[in-house]
């Protein structure tokens, strides 16, 4: 499967996904830059993504722990996720994620 | 006041790896000392995640982050390793030579450390607060946006926005409220991280009008930089409201940084290290990096593969400590030697 990433810079890459896999190390082994400093923990808010608007009602919602940690983050709008929380399935083939601001 | 001490080796970082580094060296007759910039030992597992269970540790088929760490703490007593915690090393002097190094590192809290190696194990680098990425805050940083109070007494008759939901942000409001002219907390949604009780108190003193509850995320800052007047928030509905405020305190929690380790003189690649694998030595004799910080073909960011690597840098560090002593390689097992110094015979 294929998903959309934009990085930080704005810039659009086509990269693969492994169903069963989360966004988070799907970005990352893709080599393309999320801090992510847990280590997919939802402890850290560092992969904070926002979700295309089309895509919002598509992925599973977000749990309390999720809603949690993305106090930690920044920016926040309504279709913020933690890509560590967003597990690759075939559903989410052609998914849009962008890379939110980091905190400085 | 500076303090000057001097050690065999200096290990900076107190995670996982760092003590595990100093129980290593400890067993070759190497005396160490640890910084870290967190005011406990531990690192990410005491810091990120003291309650999660780790799988991949060698022997246990399950520790809590926090766990591993005391057992690490109890691993290394007989060993009365100091402790310099709250600091971070600011500089790295090289002095010595190739065959004999030394070094001098200093903190951002006055302390000086004459060494004969240093053991870089920062992991991810220094925990450092997190600033919110707002226009021109770093105008205003350090006067009227503070990322932790050191003195409550600065901050008595002012407005202040707290902003945050965690247990730092709830516990300075519930603090500062009696000493500020005005306490605002600030938050993005109406639900707290922090311990129930201190919630409860919180919203105890907004129903009775000392703290005033707002939910929203701040945008930008106001004032004559670095004097801060107001600031402008987005609320949950999108709409736009302003704060009166002398300080704004962001309690966002930490996040990890390189920091001065840039500007030592070692090779860096993507912010990590790059260390040799027989002794995970940088480019620099006598310095050391293990853990997560470091790099070389086909490392993993493991816990367990920071305990190889600090066994195997003790080695080395001996060479450069006592440069006349062979090392013999012992066992824990069998030596009594080892066991003496673990206190387990006497």
């Amino acid at each position: 499967m294929e998903i959309n990433v934009i990085d930080q810079a704005g810039m659009a890459h086509t990269i693969g996904a492994e169903p069963g896999a989360s966004l988070m190390l799907a970005i990352r082994e893709a080599g393309l830059f999320i801090k992510a400093e847990c280590g997919g923990c939802c402890l850290c808010a560092t992969c904070h993504v926002y979700v295309a608007d089309d895509w919002q009602g598509r992925l599973p919602a977000k749990s309390e722990e999720e809603d949690m940690t993305l106090s930690e983050a920044c920016e926040i709008l309504d279709r913020s996720r933690l890509a560590c929380q967003i597990e690759m399935t075939p559903a989410l083939n052609g998914l849009i994620a962008t890379i939110a601001p980091h905190f400085l | 006041m500076t303090r000057q001490i001097e050690t065999d080796a200096l290990i900076i970082g107190a995670g996982p790896c760092g003590l595990f580094q100093v129980f290593e060296l400890g067993l070759v007759d190497i005396r160490a000392c640890v910084i870290d910039v967190l005011p406990m030992a531990g690192g990410q597992c005491a810091e990120l995640y003291p309650e999660k269970p780790i799988y991949d540790i060698p022997g246990f088929p399950q520790v809590r982050g926090q766990e591993l760490v005391n057992n690490l703490l109890e691993q290394i007593k007989p060993f009365e390793t100091p402790f310099y915690f709250n600091q971070t090393v600011v500089d790295l002097e090289i002095l010595g030579t190739r065959e004999a190094p030394r070094f001098r590192v200093t903190t951002d809290d006055e302390l000086v450390v004459d060494t004969k190696a240093v053991i870089i194990a920062a992991g991810g680098g220094s925990f450092q607060p997190k600033r919110p990425p707002i226009a021109g805050i770093e105008n205003y940083e350090g006067n009227s946006v503070v990322y932790a109070v050191r003195k409550m007494e600065t901050l008595r008759d002012k407005k202040l926005l707290i902003v945050g939901g965690g247990d730092s942000a709830l516990d300075w409001a519930l603090n500062l409220q009696p000493v500020a002219a005005r306490v605002t907390l600030m938050h993005r949604r109406d639900e707290f991280r922090a311990a129930p009780h201190s919630v409860e108190k919180m919203r105890a003193l907004a129903a009775v009008g000392k703290i005033d509850l707002r939910f929203g995320q701040v945008t930008a800052l106001a004032g004559t930089a670095p004097s801060l007047s107001s600031v402008e928030c987005r609320g949950i509905d999108k709409d736009l409201f302003n704060i009166e405020c002398d300080v704004m305190l962001p309690f966002f929690g930490l996040t990890m940084k390189l920091g001065p380790i840039a500007n030592w003189g070692l090779n860096l690649h993507e912010n990590l290290i790059p260390v040799d694998t027989e002794a995970f030595e940088t480019n620099v004799p006598g310095i050391f990096a293990i853990g997560d910080i470091n790099t070389y073909a086909g490392k993993l960011k493991l816990i367990l593969s920071g305990f190889h690597e600090a066994a195997l840098s003790a080695q080395r560090v001996h060479r450069i400590v006592y440069p006349d002593k062979r090392l013999t390689f012992q066992y824990t097992t069998s030596s009594t030697k080892i066991h003496k110094k673990l206190g387990v015979v006497s």
